[in-house]
């Protein structure tokens, strides 16, 4: 089945942690990836967390063509790494010839430019990368932001830990936010971009299920943000709307899960706060969900968080130790990086309940 | 020009005369059956048959059969030979016959699309439009080639309908974007700060707009029994417009206003009444109606024959005893823009800006155009798009217009969709469509194809003038709406023939079936996963014609 995870840790943790969570989960047949997003970086990364870091899966003229295009945006490279692969034969995996991860200095020009202005420019460069590399068909950009870093690929997670050598664990590659994806392919004709967790502006997102409004959600949120594009998956538009009621329209977390998942009118109205409730549902209602999902998210503070539709119809599981929270849609996964913790104090969240992890490693469960 | 009348004589062929065979209706007549109650003849309302005794036979020899078998001097009924009593099908004469030995049958020779133009007059009927006195094959709908393709199998959970919670609510009124709310972040929590429009949750299905007038006073008491009982008694919070005519002065001073949808059309029947009634109302009315157009005569206005203004319709119009035509246009609207600020605006000031004020068109190539504008209306005072597609019903309507003009519904509801969505304007003004929903009396799924397609809620009328026993449908019975001749009592003002109409059994049957509409609309949420509307959902259908794929850019299966 699809399967998602995630770690907070107070120390940065390798990507191994995350594929150790991810496996047990595996049933079945299962090729269409493994994909991460890794935030609050140490390691190779630790001396740029200022800096934007460009994640890109590409060919060599796509690496070409976004050195050309980053300089005449007047973005300074600062630093690359780029994994070693292990390319042995066997790998059921469909690599790509180049990944390769940038920090860049800011343009000139925006030195002294506020948060705001920047986080535009950042969302506006990776969209005119993206479609560069789409004209050319030389790849994928999947996030462009201070201190994330994503990789994603097609094939057997395994396959794919050995490719990009995940196991050996050379504390270059360290997070304490790691949010990622394994799932089962029902659609052969999958691209990358479809892999979770999908990233915009600092909010990442990964989700398992059926978005079965996803017509209703992709044709409000298509002209509602120029970053609302895509749409490969139908899980995007659980990001989006993320991004939307979190950074657009400011509104407390809380409220997204008001957004996605509405309470029976009725209930609603009999509320002291029924009236704004109303007025939510009534304006948000093409961002709805109906259909069976369980949400990782992550935001640009590094606060995680958890919900499922309303439901209930997809898994979803919480635990830690003190000193790391793991997030898993199987509590086999939390068994197999967590086996000492106390498993009494696991949250599974409920049809009303949102979830959110600080920086502390503090839960608040927040009921709808 | 009066038609010039010579009788002629014994054993010629007249070319003018009409006979029986001219008619689109023969009456069956089985004198050996007949027990001559007189039933028959007292049922039909269009003094299609009389009582005769037979003409002498013309033989010696046939004359001394009929002697010999007792029939000799035994009346039998025959059928007028003349359009202005030309049967129409319905069959009371078979209801009420004792023995079985009467009964209408249609006739396919018939000449009446050229008899039923006499005088200068054009010919004018009720029902539904469709070519459908000459018999015809029914027409085929666009709704009958989707059907809900996109089931829940194992990518995510069907529902169970009859346990799982469902929520079958849909918006009357204008409701605001995100970032028009008049929202504030206050200790963590969104308060409110302003004004909005009035908006209501309401069940997905409004009774049509049939006025008391176009209705018999018992037919229309039927239905707002029904609209009362649903809400009251088996919450489903269904309304009903009023229809350009009024509405009586003791519901307008009664709480179960607010079930009720006030409708203001070309003629402004009724609204003396209304405004005198405005300080002694105890409820909001459910909205307000601005009625443009409807579907079964599009670009005419309402028309009321003479034979149906009764005293008490004269009383609560406010008008004399004439037929009553009103004008195809609201006097001085003259633009979209200009019956935003006129029209919609006054009327939202005469309830205090607390109750939605809402328009209804004729479906029409225009209808994208019209709804645009209304999208981008700065006041945000229209709350809500009737779409009347062609093949609505209507008490009154000219045939050309019935059978000519129109828009069929379908495709106009899916491209206001489209349109508004474009823009990110989907979902502002509630979209409510009707015109010949529930034709085939599958009112719930064609309510779901069109909530998919981009819908909030439906309209019945006819569906529901059937449920109360009208025999009218779309290939020629009856349908004599405009005469006042209504053989059930339901589309008459004749206290003899309204009699005819059992108001409690058919609130009864109206409540039936929308109790079985809802379990229905509930089997067809189950399988695509949805527990509300799912508004826009067209990936949940499929079309099994290319075209009608094409067109309403869904799926085509085969």
């Amino acid at each position: 089945m699809c399967r998602i995870g995630s770690i907070k840790c107070r120390e940065a943790v390798p990507p191994s942690l995350a594929l150790r969570l991810m496996l047990p989960q595996q049933e079945g047949h299962d090729n269409s990836g493994f994909a991460l997003v890794m935030q609050d970086l140490e390691g190779a990364f630790s001396h740029y967390k200022e800096t934007p870091l460009l994640s890109l899966a590409t060919t060599p003229e796509g690496l070409r063509l976004v050195a050309d295009h980053m300089a005449a945006l007047g973005f300074v490279q600062l630093a690359q790494w780029v994994p070693e692969v292990d390319n042995r034969a066997g790998l059921n995996m469909a690599a790509m010839p180049r990944y390769v991860f940038s920090n860049y200095d800011w343009p000139e020009v925006y030195r002294y430019r506020g948060q705001k202005d920047r986080e535009e420019l950042l969302l506006d460069t990776r969209l005119a990368l993206r479609r560069l590399l789409e004209e050319h068909d030389a790849g994928y950009v999947y996030s462009f932001w201070p201190d994330v870093l994503t990789l994603k690929e097609i094939g057997d997670p395994a396959d794919i830990a050995a490719y990009f050598r995940l196991w050996d664990d050379d504390g270059r590659l360290v997070a304490r936010n790691i949010v990622a994806q394994c799932r089962q392919n029902t659609n052969y004709g999958i691209v990358r971009y479809a892999a979770h967790p999908f990233f915009l502006q600092g909010h990442t997102l990964c989700a398992n299920g059926e978005n079965t409004l996803f017509t209703r959600n992709r044709e409000f949120q298509q002209s509602l943000h120029r970053g609302y594009t895509g749409f490969e998956s139908d899980s995007q538009c659980l990001l989006y709307t993320l991004h939307y009621v979190h950074r657009e329209l400011g509104w407390p977390l809380t409220y997204y899960k008001h957004v996605l998942t509405p309470l029976p009118a009725a209930e609603a109205a009999s509320r002291e706060d029924g009236e704004v409730l109303g007025l939510i549902r009534e304006s948000l209602a093409q961002l709805e969900i109906n259909g069976p999902n369980a949400i990782i998210g992550l935001l640009p503070d590094g606060k995680m968080l958890a919900c499922c539709d309303a439901k209930k119809l997809r898994p979803l599981v919480i635990g830690g130790d003190g000193d790391m929270v793991a997030m898993a849609s199987e509590v086999c996964a939390l068994n197999a990086i967590l086996p000492a913790r106390d498993k009494e104090k696991d949250i599974y969240p409920g049809e009303r309940e949102l979830v959110v992890v600080d920086n502390g490693l503090e839960l608040q469960r927040w009921l709808q | 020009m009066a038609p010039v009348k010579r009788k002629a004589p014994r054993g010629e062929v007249a070319a003018q005369a009409v006979s029986v065979n001219d008619l689109p209706w023969l009456v069956r007549h089985d004198a050996g059956r007949c027990v001559l109650c007189g039933a028959c003849t007292a049922a039909c309302t269009f003094g299609a048959i009389e009582a005769k005794l037979p003409p002498a036979g013309a033989s010696a020899a046939e004359r001394e059969a009929r002697k010999e078998a007792g029939e000799d001097g035994r009346p039998v009924i025959v059928q007028k030979a003349e359009a202005a009593h030309a049967c129409t099908g319905c069959g009371m004469c078979e209801k009420v016959c004792p023995a079985g030995a009467i009964r209408p049958v249609r006739n396919p020779d018939n000449r009446w699309a050229v008899l039923s133009r006499t005088h200068g007059e054009p010919a004018r009927r009720g029902g539904r439009g469709g070519r459908s006195v000459v018999e015809a094959p029914p027409r085929e709908r666009t709704l009958d080639a989707v059907v809900i393709g996109r089931i829940s199998q194992m990518t995510d959970p069907a529902l169970d309908s009859e346990r799982h919670t469902f929520e079958l609510r849909s918006p009357l009124g204008r409701l605001l974007r995100p970032g028009e709310l008049p929202l504030r972040v206050e200790d963590g929590r969104l308060v409110l700060a302003g004004e909005t429009p009035p908006v209501r949750w309401i069940y997905p299905v409004i009774f049509s707009d049939m006025s008391i007038g176009a209705l018999s006073t018992r037919a229309w008491e039927a239905l707002a029994l029904a609209v009362a009982w649903l809400n009251e008694e088996c919450h489903l919070p269904v309304r009903m417009s009023s229809g350009e005519g009024g509405v009586p002065t003791r519901l307008l001073e009664s709480e179960r206003l607010r079930y009720f949808i006030l409708q203001i059309a070309s003629g402004h029947f009724g609204w003396n009444r209304i405004i005198e009634s405005l300080p002694r109302m105890k409820a909001d009315p459910a909205a307000v109606l601005i009625k443009v157009g409807q579907g079964a005569k599009p670009g005419d206005g309402g028309l009321l024959p003479a034979a149906k203004v009764a005293p008490h319709i004269q009383a609560i119009r406010g008008v004399p005893g004439a037929t009553l035509h009103s004008p195809p246009n609201h006097q001085g609207l003259y633009s979209i823009e200009e019956a935003v600020q006129k029209m919609h605006l006054s009327m939202n000031a005469a309830f205090g800006f607390r109750v939605p004020v809402a328009v209804k068109c004729a479906a029409s190539a225009t209808s994208v155009a019209v709804y645009n504008n209304l999208l981008r209306d700065p006041y945000h005072i229209c709350g809500g798009f009737f779409l009347d597609g062609m093949l609505g019903g209507t008490g009154a309507a000219y045939s050309v217009s019935l059978e000519h003009t129109g828009h069929p519904v379908v495709s106009v509801v899916r491209d206001c969709y489209r349109a508004a969505a474009g823009p990110g304007l989907q979902g502002r003004i509630p979209l409510w469509a009707g015109g010949g929903i529930g034709m085939n009396g599958d009112a719930a799924a064609d309510a779901f194809k069109l909530v998919c397609l981009g819908a909030d809620g439906v309209v019945l009328g006819r569906l529901l003038l059937q449920l109360l026993g009208c025999v009218g449908n779309e290939h020629g019975r009856c349908n004599a709406c405009n005469t006042g001749y209504c053989p059930v009592g339901i589309c008459t003002q004749d206290p003899r023939l309204v009699r005819r109409l059992d108001v409690d059994r058919g609130a009864q049957a109206i409540v039936d079936y929308m109790r079985a509409f809802d379990a229905e609309l509930r089997k067809l949420l189950a399988p695509v996963g949805n527990s509300a509307l799912p508004v826009g959902r067209a990936d949940a259908l499929v079309a099994t014609r290319r075209d009608v794929a094409d067109r309403l850019g869904i799926a085509y299966a085969c």
